[in-house]
């Protein structure tokens, strides 16, 4: 689990996010995102390759998902997905019209663990 | 919405690939999704974590590593001075959808070295709760996430993860052991079984309810 590092010479994380040094406090490892809209060619290389991971998806990713399919640290995924959201090339999903308006997630998550067993 | 565990699932190998031909494999969150939450599995190195979250999870587990830097409390960037070590932290996590797929919910194992603490508080930060998988063999190993949770004000519940021939020992000398608040949960799972390890995960989410109960009557008085 803990070893040497293995590549002496990484990035440092404000490099590869571009200057930007914290993440948006919704910005969570659990937090879903899912792609608008917006052209890509001024964004830094690993935002770019953070917008390819969802061309054609059907689908959101969490910045956890993000972070293992890019092998990037998800602090640093954290912020690029801040970034990307302020300038919003990614969104939060919406829930339909009909979704309930608000529910209360830990009695939801209580309910679908029960009815999982 | 039928989502069944990876493991059962035939076509676990066809899971969709990035668009770039170098990243690892991911599976989308469906579209139904708008909401997301997280429970962090914590416990000593070899307790069982990412067995757990494999037994639970509905995609294939999936890893992701952050580096961070040591013995240099204090010091909030990877300057990477020469006297400076620098590890790399790896964390699996699996998801679970539920009600009718507008939820999903992420499971993270967090190594529970109190040398990790940084990572912690950026990672446990909006947490539902946290389940500490323990083993009897080394209840010792249990003691840097307890304290890590109790300083963070996180709540959580103990599984005794029952490996094969490991001891077992009566409820109250475990939580003596441990040091458990007396409203803290403790259970036994078998992180192998699926069923099992629902059963730990709904112990926490039943005290994880009630706590934030008596949070919400103590705020009003």
């Amino acid at each position: 689990m803990s070893g040497p590092r293995r590549d002496p010479d990484m990035v440092r994380p404000y490099v590869r996010t571009q200057g930007r040094i914290r993440a948006r406090e919704d910005v969570r490892l659990e937090s879903v995102v899912i792609a608008a809209t917006g052209p890509t060619d001024t964004l830094g290389p690993d935002a770019r390759r953070v917008m390819r991971l969802f061309a054609g998806a059907d689908g959101g990713l969490a910045v956890a998902d993000i972070a293992a399919a890019l092998e990037l640290p998800p602090s640093t995924v954290r912020i690029l997905v801040s970034s990307l959201m302020d300038s919003g090339h990614l969104s939060s999903p919406v829930a339909a019209i009909d979704d309930q308006p608000d529910f209360d997630l830990l009695q939801e998550v209580l309910r679908g663990l029960r009815s999982m067993v | 919405m039928d989502f069944a565990p990876w493991s059962d699932r035939a076509d676990r190998t066809d899971e969709s690939a990035g668009a770039a031909g170098t990243d690892r494999p991911v599976t989308y969150v469906p579209a139904t999704v708008t909401r997301s939450a997280k429970i962090v599995v914590a416990g000593g190195f070899g307790v069982g974590k990412t067995t757990l979250i494999g037994s639970v999870s509905e995609v294939r587990p999936l890893r992701m590593e952050e580096p961070i830097t040591q013995a240099s409390a204090g010091v909030d960037d990877l300057r990477g001075t020469p006297h400076k070590t620098t590890t790399t932290v790896a964390m699996d996590f699996g998801r679970i959808h539920m009600a009718g797929g507008r939820i999903a919910l992420y499971l993270f194992g967090l190594p529970g070295q109190s040398r990790f603490q940084p990572l912690w508080e950026d990672l446990a930060e909006g947490a539902l709760g946290c389940l500490v998988l323990a083993d009897t063999r080394d209840l010792d190993a249990s003691h840097d996430a307890l304290g890590l949770l109790d300083g963070a004000g996180i709540p959580y519940a103990v599984a005794i993860n029952t490996f094969p021939g490991s001891p077992s020992y009566p409820e109250a000398e475990l939580r003596e052991a441990l040091a458990l608040d007396p409203a803290t949960p403790l259970t036994h799972c078998d992180a192998r079984d699926r069923t099992s390890s629902l059963h730990a995960l709904i112990t926490l989410t039943e005290y994880l309810s009630e706590h934030r109960s008596a949070a919400l009557l103590e705020t009003r008085r």
